[in-house]
């Protein structure tokens, strides 16, 4: 394998691709909770049954771990030599 | 064709491998599992292989479907593992391999409980050289706490296993009922392999210390014997249902705030794990199946995670997320491997998760656990964020670390291709897998539901993910440690050793300088006396006796007359 040169330029180098990659991710977004519309679904618990809820659920359930997450490091972190004192 | 013990395969191929070098060695070594799988293959179903020892019966090969199931699973993540470290000149690493997937085939198919603790502890030692074989003084001390602990859940389970046949007279692999002293150690020491909360931190400490391609092996084998293992003792067991369901959920706040990528996939295989666990707690048919397809998908795709992070490990030197970013450019094979791993690990459909990971879920729900089922939820949309997202993410793309390195070597990116594959087919094509589950499977993964659903939680995740980016909410990579349950043992521990070796000490010394100055005090006193010029030792000159002899006499005298 050849070296690459020093100045090639990579797909995501370019903005313009890296939001190509946000706002499809949004389309695919919109049509699988628009699905949700037109499939029937066959629900085993009552929560199940509500329109979006695994969108809802998923979306909801990120931010909240990552907020927390976020709150724990206050407490829980330390310098990376913590143990080799 | 007679077949030996699947162990036995492997602990002669490992001797071979230690005395051949060069092709010839690599040649036994990717021998050793496809030997040991047509081995398998002529296994007949039962006992066989018993050998009498001190009045009881160590029954060596006792196979069934479930244990033909996990035989060549683990001949499958032996043959990857081996392509994968086939570049190494390291002899211990290849030996030490081979003797830890031959120690978890043998633990597999144990008869009884005294076989399988030989195996357990076997599993240990063997593996343990997987670590220290990286060759630093961090892995060397990571190495001899996961030995110290894993040797501690050996010998848990040989005192279950000698209090249960004191009282019972069995030895036999059976479902226990959880009660007495002598089913709780059993279940401790199966517990701590499994990574149970709160002595889970063996693996998160060990496995990323290893070498790039010891990890690889680590993954696979350890806690997919502990699961097996559960699975045979204690299917069933409601607590499991809990300990599962809490086992998905904490570790994945850990695992977004790492900092090194192995550390992170280590603490999503305690979440995968915890499926398991959930689901042989649960204890139905759909349920087991569900747990013991997971750990067959599960020991494939995490394999495959570690093998891209042991790439990148091994081409950059760097594992910390904080360290890389844009190897997408030097490294596009390993990146596209990678991608499929943590698609399989997130059960996006057409990728192996898929097929699992709901199994154990729509049993929960069945089974009236609706808490459960929401834990599960949540874990499965934050397993994607970590381990899906977080991985590839912070080591190929985010922010151009500016680091450009060669493509992996050729062998590491034929075993992450062959890994990949498994996963992909595993997915599109489940019903290989479904017919080697021990109960019949009725359940369809593919239907339009399930597909639509389970896309919903997926890809609302990544918009989640990229909405906490755009807005600057996402926690950046730090180098970091943070604090767990194993600060119990590697600061307090030792914290308290320290005051107590100080107190010790203190006391010693009060107790010898104190003492010491007594004994000089006592003896200053018995020498102002008895040395040469003390009053005891100088000579008298008799005149002066004779006087005071005379004044006693004389008072003597005096008193009587009064």
């Amino acid at each position: 394998m050849a070296p690459e040169p020093e100045d090639k330029r990579h797909i995501f180098d370019n903005p313009r691709n890296v939001w190509r990659v946000i706002y499809a991710l949004h389309a695919i977004c919109a049509v699988v909770f628009a699905a949700d519309f037109f499939v029937h679904r066959h629900v085993e618990h009552p929560w199940e049954a509500l329109y979006g809820f695994y969108c809802v659920y998923g979306f909801v359930a990120c931010f909240l771990l990552v907020l927390i997450a976020k709150e724990m490091r206050k407490v829980l972190m330390r310098r990376e030599d913590y143990y080799d004192g | 064709m007679a077949s030996v013990a699947p162990f036995l395969v492997f602990f002669v191929g490992a001797a071979l491998v230690a005395a051949t070098s060069g092709a010839l060695r690599a040649a036994i070594l990717l021998a050793v599992p496809i030997v040991g799988a047509i081995n398998l293959l002529g296994l007949p179903d039962g006992t066989s292989g018993a050998i009498p020892l001190f009045g009881y019966t160590l029954t060596f090969v006792e196979a069934d479907k479930l244990g033909f199931l996990f035989g060549y699973l683990f001949h499958l993540a032996a043959f990857f593992g081996i392509v994968f470290s086939l570049h190494l000149r390291d002899r211990v690493q290849h030996v030490s391999g081979l003797l830890y997937a031959g120690s978890a085939l043998g633990a597999v198919f144990a008869g009884d409980m005294l076989t399988l603790f030989i195996f357990w502890e076997l599993l240990a030692i063997t593996s343990a050289f997987l670590i220290l074989a990286r060759r630093t003084d961090r892995a060397t001390r990571a190495a001899l706490r996961y030995l110290l602990i894993q040797i501690g859940s050996g010998l848990l389970l040989l005192a279950g296993v000698v209090i249960r046949s004191w009282q019972t007279g069995s030895i036999a692999i059976e479902p226990i009922a959880l009660e007495g002293l002598a089913a709780w150690l059993i279940f401790l020491a199966v517990g701590i392999k499994c990574c149970f909360p709160f002595l889970h931190n063996w693996l998160t400490d060990a496995y990323p210390e290893a070498t790039p391609t010891g990890t690889v092996f680590l993954s696979a084998f350890t806690t997919k014997v502990a699961v097996y293992v559960l699975a045979r003792l204690f299917v069933g067991e409601p607590i499991l249902i809990y300990i599962g369901a809490v086992m998905t959920m904490f570790p994945i706040f850990y695992a977004v705030i790492e900092n090194d990528l192995r550390r992170v996939l280590a603490y999503s295989m305690i979440n995968q794990i915890g499926f398991m666990v959930c689901g042989i707690g649960i204890g139905t048919s759909l349920a087991l199946n569900g747990a013991v397809a997971h750990a067959f998908n599960d020991v494939i795709f995490k394999g495959l995670l570690f093998m891209s992070m042991g790439a990148v490990l091994y081409r950059t030197g760097k594992i910390n997320g904080s360290d890389l970013g844009g190897l997408y450019k030097s490294m596009p094979w390993t990146t596209g491997f990678c991608i499929v791993g943590a698609a399989s690990i997130s059960a996006f459909p057409l990728f192996s998760g898929f097929v699992s990971k709901s199994m154990v879920m729509v049993a929960a729900l069945e089974e009236g656990h609706p808490i459960v089922w929401l834990a599960l939820l949540f874990a499965s949309a934050g397993v994607f964020h970590h381990a899906g997202i977080k991985i590839p993410y912070f080591a190929f793309f985010a922010h151009d670390s500016g680091i450009r390195t060669k493509e992996a070597p050729t062998n590491m990116l034929i075993a992450m291709a062959l890994s990949a594959a498994v996963c992909i087919f595993n997915g599109a094509y489940p019903w290989l897998l479904y017919e080697m589950l021990p109960f019949p499977v009725d359940y369809a993964p593919y239907t339009a539901e399930h597909v639509l659903t389970q896309s919903q939680l997926l890809f609302f995740s990544a918009l989640a993910f990229v909405w906490l980016n755009l807005l600057h909410l996402y926690p950046p990579e730090l180098p970091s440690v943070n604090i767990d349950a194993e600060w119990s043992y590697r600061k307090a521990l030792p914290a308290i050793g320290r005051v107590a070796l100080a107190l010790g000490r203190q006391a010693r010394e009060s107790i010898v300088v104190g003492g010491a100055a007594m004994l000089r005090r006592a003896f200053g006193r018995l020498s102002r006396h008895t040395w040469p010029d003390g009053a005891l030792a100088r000579t008298w000159p008799t005149g002066s006796m004779a006087f005071w002899t005379t004044v006693v006499l004389a008072m003597y005298l005096i008193l009587s007359y009064l």
